[in-house]
């Protein structure tokens, strides 16, 4: 079993679930830069005040949900991450979580669904960005349905909230619930944690060893009380969709009594100047299955 | 450590005038004899809180006040001064500017300060939030003016013209912008700087910044269907 991509993606489920929520909520709205203008077409027909393009202003648009925040309502706004996150991220900092308002944040494209654009338009670095702030939750849905549920639950919470989808998603969702690692088995020799769209590959890599797998779906609050009561040796797996070591800290708090050692696997840091496909990029940077299936091996001494 | 949020709530019955200001400054500055006039955003603020907005202490939560976001957040000694005049802030709280418990930085916090609507400092947030503000309001149908203030160098930072020329296509006519020009930008505005706003679909006027009747007249004045832009000249470098 290898990841796919499923053919309602989470980015299709996004919009439609999305467009339902404004029919129901007259507080919610949505901010976009040009980005998924199409897939909101009919709702910004039904609700040409709250379904709102600001033009390829991706500054504008975190600032404009500020305002919409500051008047009390719930605006999500929307884009490729490296526009959403690191274009505007001053914005991000000062005119939410500094003003006293939330905004739910909605990035497509992960880390290089957008293989064959380039360096542009991906951005591993976002969840370490976003990491930098403090009171903000991420989510990573590894699947449509768990993408649906985390957004519904980000709708309804009233603080900032970043949702971040992906092309590549795992062929069945998990039983998961907002804010906790799922178990999805228990072993003996270390405990790999593997977000969102990483569980299919870390669980076929890890089919032969004898470990404890969580999963998790939402990383900021990172899940420290899951970890420790499921920690059957000292030794944890990190297996993130985004830059390698973006969760080292927080297992490092997670384990501070406890002396343990940490492979952080990840999007490597570097300039990765190639094109292709998705599943192209995720063997350079060694997080295909074999890879996975060596380097956790290897990390685990045989 | 002492708690530094101000509650909420009028915090004096008798509110004091623009020619108490100046000693109100001088509170903060140490000033015996504090010039007005090195406040270039003093009397734009006077008649905004004495003649033009719908805000009093009384009517802070209101959701249907008028509401003004200083963007030009650096000098707020004239912003302060005049919110305490006005009642929204207590007198003695002047006399803690800049110290390390006191709600009134060299920057103004929104969560620290009664009446303050945006936390600014970096240039270029508050138009683009206001533009944000003016929505949400249009969203609500509630006829609340959303007055941005910013500065005339401000406007080297380009969020403002992605704001300025979103609010004139969008015809968001309960915002209004005050450039309070002191001509600090270093390389200026050639062609003046309420064509660059003209262009963008809004409307406009250039008045004397320390004319309280002209801002009084400017700030006040009829827009339907577009956002309007105040250009307040002061003298340079005040």
């Amino acid at each position: 079993m290898t990841a796919t991509t499923t053919a309602d993606t989470m980015r299709d489920r996004f919009a439609r679930v999305t467009s339902e929520l404004l029919d129901e909520d007259p507080r919610l709205a949505v901010v976009l830069a040009e980005i998924g203008v199409a897939g909101f077409a009919r709702a910004r027909r039904r609700h040409p005040d709250r379904v709102i393009n600001v033009g390829i202003r991706e500054q504008l648009m975190i600032s404009v949900a500020s305002g919409l925040a500051l008047t009390g309502m719930r605006p999500i706004a929307h884009s490729y991450t490296p526009f959403l996150i690191e274009r505007p991220f001053e914005q991000v900092k000062l005119d939410l979580a500094h003003q006293g308002v939330g905004a739910v944040l909605v990035s497509v494209g992960a880390s290089y669904d957008a293989s064959d654009n380039g360096r542009t338009h991906q951005a591993p670095e976002d969840v370490a960005l976003i990491s930098t702030l403090p009171d903000w939750t991420i989510h990573v849905p590894g699947h449509p349905d768990e993408a649906e549920l985390l957004l519904r639950h980000a709708v309804t919470a009233d603080g900032n909230v970043y949702v971040r989808l992906a092309a590549q998603a795992n062929v069945a969702p998990m039983p998961i619930e907002p804010g906790r690692f799922h178990v999805v088995r228990r072993g003996s020799r270390a405990t790999v944690i593997a977000v969102g769209p990483m569980l299919d590959r870390t669980l076929d890599a890890t089919a032969e060893l004898d470990v404890t797998v969580l999963y998790g779906t939402t990383v900021r609050l990172f899940d420290a009380m899951t970890l420790r009561a499921e920690l059957p040796a000292p030794a944890v797996v990190m297996v993130e969709p985004y830059l390698q070591g973006t969760s080292a800290p927080w297992v490092s708090e997670a384990l501070r009594d406890t002396p343990h050692r940490l492979l952080s696997i990840g999007v490597r840091r570097m300039e990765n100047r190639h094109y292709g496909t998705p599943e192209e990029h995720n063997e350079a940077h060694c997080l295909d299955v074999a890879s996975l299936r060596r380097r956790i091996g290897q990390f685990l001494g045989g | 450590m002492t708690d530094t949020t101000i509650t909420g709530g009028p915090v004096s019955a008798a509110t004091l005038g623009y020619d108490d200001l100046s000693r109100l400054i001088a509170l903060m500055t140490g000033d015996e004899k504090h010039s007005t006039s090195a406040d270039s955003t003093l009397d734009v603020l006077w008649i905004l809180y004495d003649r033009v907005l719908n805000l009093t202490p009384a009517t802070l939560d209101d959701p249907d006040r008028d509401r003004l976001l200083l963007s030009k957040g650096h000098g707020p000694m004239a912003y302060y001064a005049v919110l305490a005049a006005k009642g929204f802030i207590p007198i003695e709280t002047l006399a803690t500017f800049g110290a390390y418990d006191s709600p009134l930085g060299h920057h103004p916090d929104r969560m620290l300060i009664p009446g303050v609507e945006i936390s600014s400092g970096s240039l270029g947030h508050g138009l683009p939030i206001g533009v944000g503000v003016a929505l949400g309001l249009r969203a609500q149908a509630r006829q609340s003016r959303v007055v941005v203030l910013v500065g005339d160098a401000e406007l080297d930072e380009g969020s403002n013209h992605e704001a300025i020329a979103l609010a004139g296509r969008l015809a968001l006519d309960r915002l209004q912008v005050v450039v309070v020009d002191n001509r600090s930008a270093t390389y200026g505005w050639p062609g003046g700087i309420a064509p660059r706003f003209e262009i963008e679909g809004w409307a406009s006027a250039t008045v004397d910044g320390r004319n309280h009747d002209a801002l009084a007249a400017a700030l006040t004045a009829e827009h339907a269907g577009q956002p309007h832009v105040v250009v307040a000249e002061v003298e340079a470098g005040a």
